[in-house]
């Protein structure tokens, strides 16, 4: 019998993986994308979960807007990224420091 | 088999999948099958979805997330030269500071959620089902009505991102010649040709005469 906890402990389980690809992968801006992609998903999969369990469309709805604006945010980082490889010939994170962050 | 037994049994292999795949994405050294894993993990969350009777959103996330934005991802990724152990530097360093971080907060997050309150929640009859409607139909009505304004401003957001992602990456040749279409409509006649008012002359008489021939 499914219940609602399984799907918020996978959520919280996928949330906590992309976590820790962001600290263990530092330098690799592509593989930091893909960890906010899976923090996304893993928002995504608790909004369906609620949505069904408590027969709410919201939640539904929400997913469908974070959707959009995820695959917008991926297009525009990802233009970004091949923009700083055409001009840094890196996408290196420790050697974009031309800002002194 | 009882098919709630049958449903537990596909969510714990589509879960493992999920979680196995999210991993590979994170550790595997070489980018494009991070890319193929994050593929994995999202098909296979579909699958998940599937469960819940969210077929829209589920069959959005394959085409959209898995057609598109990962196909996206693969073109970067091979596009640009990246020089694979560099990206690995520190990877062993930040291991045990990541995986520390991400247990506490996972144990955090199962606490403060309350686990045990929501395996009460048990998986009733779909709502959809019950307003008459099939799942599409369902979040259609919703989106179509009370949610119109935010869905107009989503179209928004995919243009401006359209537009960003191609000004961006757009980029001028300067060895190259271009035509300006607009100055070449904008140019005046009489910037190029100037007619001279002359008298009209008569052409010259041949004067002298031919010499005779020896």
């Amino acid at each position: 019998m499914i219940s609602l906890a399984h799907y918020i402990v996978l959520g919280a389980v996928l949330f906590c993986i992309a976590v820790a690809g962001m600290f263990i992968n530092r330098k690799n801006v592509i593989v930091l994308l893909m960890s906010i992609e899976l923090m996304l998903l893993a928002v995504n999969m608790n909004f369906v979960a609620f949505s069904r369990f408590l027969g709410d469309v919201s939640g539904q709805v929400f997913v469908f807007f974070i959707l959009t604006v995820a695959a917008a945010e991926a297009a525009i980082g990802l233009a970004i990224l091949v923009l700083l490889f055409r001009t840094r010939s890196t996408i290196n994170i420790a050697d974009i420091d031309s800002m002194k962050g | 088999m009882n098919p709630q037994l049958l449903q537990l049994i596909c969510f714990y292999a589509f879960g493992f999948v999920t979680v196995a795949a999210a991993l590979s994405v994170i550790t595997l050294k070489n980018s494009v099958h991070a890319v193929l894993a994050l593929v994995l993990t999202f098909f296979s969350a579909a699958c998940l979805w599937l469960l819940l009777e969210a077929e829209f959103l589920a069959l959005a996330l394959v085409v959209v997330y898995v057609g598109a934005v990962m196909v996206l991802f693969l073109f970067v990724v091979m596009m640009l030269d990246i020089d694979q152990e560099k990206m690995r530097e520190g990877f062993v360093k930040f291991l045990p500071v990541g995986l520390i971080v991400a247990a506490v907060m996972l144990v955090e997050m199962l606490g403060l959620i309350g686990v045990r309150a929501m395996q009460t929640h048990v998986m009733g009859a779909d709502p959809a089902t019950a307003a008459g409607m099939s799942n599409t139909a369902w979040l259609g009505h919703a989106l179509y009505t009370t949610f119109l304004l935010p869905f107009e401003i989503a179209a928004l957001i995919l243009t401006v991102g359209i537009v960003a992602a191609v000004a961006l990456t757009l980029r001028e040749r300067r060895a190259a010649r271009y035509e300006s279409a607009s100055q070449q409509v904008k140019v005046n006649p009489s910037d190029r040709v100037r007619i001279v008012k002359m008298a009209a002359v008569r052409p010259d008489e041949p004067t002298a005469p031919q010499e005779p021939q020896p």
